[in-house]
C-alpha cells in the first residue's frame, strides 16, 4: 500500500501553491471579480521572486548571504510583481470596465510569457556567468524546516517538515476565513460581491473594496508561485514547470465553495490527487495508465462543480455579481 | 466629529456615450493598436538594444519575409480564425466556452486515431471520410457535455469547459503512450509517413486547404448569425434569458444546439491540425490557441468579418516576435509578452468607445471632453 508518511508531506507540498492560489482567488471573487489571470499572476509572483534573489545571490557570490535579506528580497519582489498584475487587472476591469474573462485570459498569456521569458533569458540579459538559474542557497532559507522536525519521527515529518511559507499559507487561509465571517470588513466585502449597488447605497466604497480585494488576492496567489519555485523546486527555475496549477487553484475555489478554511484540506487532497499517479501501481508495461490517473483532479472538480450546481443550496453559490462590472450610473 | 464638509465635485466624471459611429469606434481601436505597437517596440528596444524601426522590420520579416513564411502565416491565421469562429456563437449567447483547446484536441485525437487504426487497411477515401466524421463528432461531444450541465443545472460553464480541456489533454497523453513510435519515445511521430494514408489531400499547395475552409466557415458563421432563425435565437438568449423564455424560445435547446455547433467546428480545426498540417497528435498541438481564440473573438465584437483582422493581428505579432527572439537569441515566450501588452491596450480602449470623461471646469460648470 501507499506509504502515508512519505505520501502526505509530498501531497502537502503540492497543495501549498494551490492553497495560496485558491485563497487569493477567493478573496478576489468575494469582491465580484472573476480573475482568470491567476495562473499568470502566479508565474509573475514566482519569477519576480527569482529575479530578486538571482541578483542578490549574484551580489554575494563567494561571500556569506544574510538570511534575513535572502528571504525578504525575493518575498518583496514577488509581492510587488503580483501587486502590479493585480493593479493592472483592476485598472482594466474596475476603472475601465473591460470584460473580466478576456482581461483575465490576456493576463494569463502575458504572465506565463513573462515568467518563461525571464526564466529563459535572465542569464543572457544580465550577462551573468552561470549555466542555469539554480538558487539553491536562497532555497535553503525558504525550505528550512523546524529544527526539531526530524527528531519526532512520523509526526514531525507529516506536520513540521515544511518551509515557513507552507505555514503562512495556512495562517492566511484561516485568517481570511475569519475575516469573511466575523468582521465588518468581511461583511462589506461580501456585500460588494453579492450586490454592489446595495453596498454602494449603504455607503461602502465599492471601487476601493474591489481594488483592495483583487490586489491582495493577487499578492497571496503570487506567493504560491514563490513557494513552488523556492521550496518545492529547490530554487531551480524551469520553463512551464509550474504547469496548470493556476487553473487548478481556480477550480479549487469552486471545490471549496468559496470558503478558504475548507481550502486547507481540499488543497492537500488536490495535491495528493495531482501526484497520486506516482504511487498507484501500473506495472512496467502499462505506463499509459499514469496519464489517466493524472486526470483525477480535473474529473473530481468537474463532479463537484456539477453536484454543487445540482443541489443549488443558497449558501453554496458564487457571489451573485461575479464576473460583472459595476457602474453606478448604469441601472 | 460633527464637522460636515460639502463634498467636493470630482475633477472629472464618467458618462456613457451615445452610440459612436462605426468609423469613430474603429479610429479609437486603431489608435489603441498603434499605441500598443509603440509600447511593444519600446520594450523590445530596451531588451535587445535594437532600434525601434528595425524591430518593426523584423516583425514584418518574420511574418512575410519569404513566400513560405507568408503561407505559414496565412495557415496559422486560418486555424486561429476557425477556432475563434467556432467559439463565437457560444459567446454571443453569453456562454463562456473557454474549452476550445480541449474541443480542438479531441477533434485532432479522433482524426489521428483513424489514421493510425485504419491506415493501410482501408481505401484512403474511406479513411478520410471516417476522419472527418469522427473528429467533428468528437469535438461536438466535448462541447456538448458542459452544455448539458449548463442547460440542466446552470453549472458554471467557464470552469466546466476549462476542466474538459485538461481531461482532453490527459486522454491525448494516454493514447500518445499507447501508440508511441518507437516504444519509449513518448511521442507518436509522423503517422503513415510512407503511405500518406489519411493525410488530407493537398489543394494547390500544402498550405491552401485550411485557408479555404477558414473562408467557408467565416461566410457560414456570418450568415448563420445574421440571417437565420438560429442566429436570432442565440442573440436573444445572449441579451436576456428571461426575454427568450417569454417569447417561447427553449433556452436549453439553444444552449445545447449552439455548443454542438461550436464543438463541431473546433473538431474541424483539430482535423486540419492533425490530419492536414502536422500529421501527428501531441498534447501541445493546439498550443493555447483555444484561449487566444477567446480574445480574438471578443476583440472582434463577435463579428466574423472583423475576426479576420483580429486573428491576423495576433498571428502577425506572434510570428514577428518569434523572429525577434530567434534573431536576438531570446526565449520564444517573448511573443506572449508582446501579444499580452498589445491586448491590454485593445481591451482598455473599449472603455473610450463606451464612455467619455467630462471634466469639471473651474467655475463648477462641466465641459465635454
Amino acid at each position: 500500500m501507499i506509504d502515508l508518511v512519505a505520501f502526505i508531506p509530498r501531497a502537502v507540498q503540492q497543495g501549498v501553491p494551490l492553497l495560496f492560489g485558491s485563497t487569493g482567488e477567493t478573496i478576489t471573487e468575494k469582491s465580484g471579480n472573476l480573475n482568470l489571470g491567476i495562473p499568470g499572476v502566479m508565474y509573475v509572483g514566482a519569477i519576480s521572486g527569482v529575479i530578486g534573489s538571482f541578483f542578490y545571490e549574484q551580489a554575494c557570490t563567494g561571500s556569506e548571504m544574510n538570511g534575513f535579506l535572502a528571504i525578504t528580497i525575493p518575498l518583496l519582489c514577488s509581492l510587488i510583481g503580483s501587486l502590479l498584475m493585480g493593479l493592472l487587472y483592476c485598472f482594466l476591469t474596475v476603472t475601465l470596465r473591460a470584460n473580466q474573462n478576456v482581461t483575465g485570459l490576456a493576463m494569463t498569456t502575458f504572465g506565463v510569457g513573462f515568467g518563461n521569458f525571464f526564466g529563459g533569458s535572465l542569464i543572457r540579459i544580465s550577462g551573468a556567468d552561470v549555466p542555469s538559474i539554480a538558487l539553491s542557497r536562497t532555497s535553503g532559507y525558504f525550505s528550512k524546516a523546524l529544527p526539531f522536525a526530524s527528531s519526532l519521527g512520523g509526526f514531525g515529518k507529516i506536520f513540521l517538515s515544511y518551509g515557513f511559507l507552507a505555514y503562512v499559507s495556512i495562517i492566511i487561509a484561516l485568517y481570511t476565513s475569519y475575516l469573511f465571517k466575523h468582521t465588518r470588513v468581511g461583511l462589506h466585502l461580501r456585500s460588494v460581491g453579492e450586490s454592489p449597488a446595495t453596498a454602494d447605497a449603504a455607503g461602502v466604497n465599492v471601487i476601493l473594496y474591489k481594488y483592495l480585494a483583487t490586489c491582495i488576492g493577487c499578492m497571496v496567489a503570487g506567493l504560491g508561485g514563490l513557494y513552488y519555485v523556492m521550496d518545492y523546486a529547490c530554487g531551480v527555475w524551469s520553463n512551464d514547470a509550474f504547469g496548470d496549477r493556476g487553473w487548478l487553484a481556480i477550480a479549487l475555489v469552486i471545490f471549496t465553495i468559496w470558503k478558504p478554511d475548507i481550502g486547507i484540506l481540499s488543497s492537500i487532497l488536490f495535491g495528493g490527487l495531482y501526484i497520486l499517479y506516482l504511487y498507484l501501481p501500473t506495472g512496467m508495461d502499462h505506463m499509459e495508465y499514469k496519464e489517466l490517473y493524472k486526470m483525477l483532479p480535473y474529473i473530481v472538480t468537474m463532479i463537484v462543480l456539477v453536484i454543487t450546481s445540482m443541489r443549488n443550496k443558497r449558501e453554496n453559490q458564487p457571489p451573485a455579481s461575479l464576473g460583472t462590472n459595476y457602474f453606478r450610473e448604469e441601472r | 466629529m460633527s464637522k460636515t464638509t460639502t463634498p467636493r465635485e470630482p475633477l472629472f466624471h464618467i458618462v456613457k456615450r451615445d452610440e459612436l459611429t462605426a468609423k469613430q469606434a474603429t479610429m479609437i481601436r486603431v489608435a489603441a493598436i498603434i499605441i500598443g505597437l509603440i509600447v511593444c517596440a519600446i520594450i523590445t528596444t530596451i531588451l535587445t538594444g535594437d532600434n525601434p524601426i528595425k524591430v518593426y522590420q523584423t516583425i514584418f520579416k518574420g511574418a512575410f519575409g519569404t513566400t513560405r513564411k507568408t503561407w505559414i502565416t496565412l495557415q496559422n491565421m486560418s486555424i486561429l480564425l476557425i477556432i475563434s469562429l467556432a467559439l463565437t456563437p457560444a459567446f454571443k449567447m453569453q456562454f463562456w466556452n473557454i474549452g476550445g483547446e480541449g474541443q480542438v484536441l479531441m477533434g485532432g485525437l479522433a482524426a489521428a486515431s483513424c489514421m493510425i487504426l485504419m491506415g493501410d487497411k482501408l481505401p484512403n477515401a474511406v479513411i478520410i471520410i471516417a476522419m472527418i466524421v469522427s473528429s467533428i463528432v468528437a469535438g461536438a461531444v466535448w462541447g456538448l457535455i458542459p452544455a448539458i450541465f449548463k442547460a440542466k443545472w446552470n453549472t458554471n460553464e467557464t470552469l466546466a469547459t476549462l476542466m474538459m480541456n485538461y481531461i482532453a489533454t490527459q486522454l491525448v497523453a494516454y493514447f500518445t503512450i499507447l501508440w508511441e513510435v518507437p516504444k519509449g519515445s513518448g511521442k507518436i511521430g509522423i503517422i503513415n509517413q510512407d503511405s500518406h494514408a489519411g493525410w488530407l489531400p493537398e489543394v494547390g499547395n500544402k498550405y491552401l486547404l485550411p485557408i479555404i475552409i477558414a473562408v467557408l466557415i467565416t461566410v457560414f458563421i456570418y450568415i448563420y448569425q445574421k440571417y437565420t432563425k438560429h442566429g436570432y435565437e442565440i442573440s436573444v438568449v445572449g441579451e436576456s434569458e428571461n426575454t427568450a423564455r417569454y417569447i417561447g424560445i427553449k433556452v436549453e435547446k439553444v444552449i445545447i444546439r449552439t455548443m454542438l455547433l461550436s464543438g463541431a467546428i473546433c473538431g474541424v480545426a483539430g482535423l486540419l491540425l492533425s490530419g492536414g498540417i502536422n500529421h501527428t497528435i501531441t498534447t501541445t498541438i493546439v498550443d493555447g490557441q483555444g484561449f487566444t481564440a477567446v480574445m480574438v473573438s471578443w476583440l472582434a465584437k463577435f463579428n466574423p468579418i472583423t475576426m479576420v483582422a483580429t486573428s491576423a493581428l495576433i498571428i502577425l505579432m506572434d510570428r514577428g516576435a518569434g523572429e525577434i527572439s530567434t534573431t536576438f537569441g531570446l526565449n520564444e515566450s517573448f511573443a506572449d509578452i508582446l501579444t499580452g501588452v498589445l491586448l491590454f491596450f485593445i481591451i482598455g480602449c473599449e472603455f473610450f468607445i463606451r464612455y467619455k470623461l467630462s471634466f469639471r471646469k473651474s467655475n463648477g460648470k462641466e465641459v465635454k471632453a
